[in-house]
């Protein structure tokens, strides 16, 4: 087996594109950044025997959300420069953001080193059979993950309905058409508050 | 079998993950790199989620995973949603400078 080097790989993979993604200049890097960094992230899931998640992964976060990054960042870098150019706050905040990750990072390594979780006992705990990746009704397949999703966890399955539902709507009341006002100089008028009352709240 | 599986490697990566996400969060002034940090962060407990369900045999992981991912792409759609209705309003988007809210 060598499962030691492809995990050593694929971790190396993914702190290198998180770190690009965090990095880079421009938001569309980041957004390759994040492609990179879920791709790897997929393979790290088919080594834990997930493959119905890694599909998900691929199809949801690289299909879908990097796509609507992707759309944004062309909506709104058409013509204007709506980010900010300045410099990132890192060097005033240097030092507490990495007092703030390197203490969490000690406590992490405190606790894995000090801990002792005793997992219960594999036949009370497992739920499926584990088995070569691709096999039917394997622990991770697809026949494994959707009979647990519409059996015994179809509550948190509902939720998921619920959630996406009410993300729609406010997406539509966030950015759909606004009502008109009576006039388009009325309209203009409020729209100049609302951005003065916007760029306003910085300088409090 | 499960006996062999130890997910501290699995344990450690997604912490430092997790780090670089809220790093990128506090340094970024970017809203949409902020997002995609954000994004960094849910898929770190993913990683944890799936790495346990896996020492444990258990697809409870895997579905509460699952619902992480349809929860993410809720937020991006409604974090992005409100930085194209900022920008709409402000033509300018810079996150230090968006406070009409501030308490």
């Amino acid at each position: 087996m060598s499962g030691g080097f492809t995990f050593a790989v694929l971790a190396v993979l993914l702190v290198a594109s998180a770190v690009f993604t965090i990095s880079a200049r421009k938001p569309v890097y980041s957004v390759v950044g994040l492609l990179a960094h879920f791709a790897a992230l997929a393979a790290t899931y088919l080594t834990l025997n997930a493959e119905f998640l890694a599909a998900m992964q691929l199809i949801v976060y690289s299909g879908a959300i990097l796509i609507l990054f992707v759309f944004v960042i062309a909506l709104l870098s058409s013509g204007v420069a709506p980010f900010s150019v300045g410099p990132n706050r890192l060097p005033r905040i240097a030092l507490p953001a990495a007092t703030v990750v390197l203490v969490a990072l000690g406590f992490l390594v405190y606790g894995l080193t000090h801990a002792t979780i005793v997992p219960p006992a594999p036949s009370v705990v497992a739920t499926s059979v584990l088995g070569p990746v691709g096999d039917a009704d394997v622990f991770g397949s697809v026949g494994d993950f959707g009979k647990a999703l519409f059996t015994v966890q179809v509550l948190p399955f509902e939720v998921t309905a619920l959630i996406l539902m009410v993300a729609v709507i406010a997406v539509v009341l966030l950015t759909g058409e606004r009502a008109s006002h009576e006039s388009p100089r009325r309209a203009a008028e409020v729209r100049r508050a609302a951005r003065e009352a916007i760029l306003r709240g910085g300088e409090r | 079998m499960s006996d062999a599986f130890s997910a501290t490697n699995y344990v450690t990566l997604s912490a430092v993950i997790f780090s670089i996400g809220v790093l990128g969060v506090l340094v970024r002034r970017n809203p949409l790199v902020m997002l995609m940090s954000i994004e960094l962060m849910f898929n770190a407990a993913n990683l944890l989620l799936v790495a346990f369900a896996r020492q444990w045999v258990n697809n409870v992981g895997h579905i509460f995973a699952f619902l992480v991912i349809t929860v993410a792409a809720a937020e991006a759609a409604i974090g992005l949603a409100i930085v194209v209705a900022v920008f709409r309003t402000a033509q300018y988007v810079d996150v230090d400078d968006v406070a009409a809210m501030k308490g």
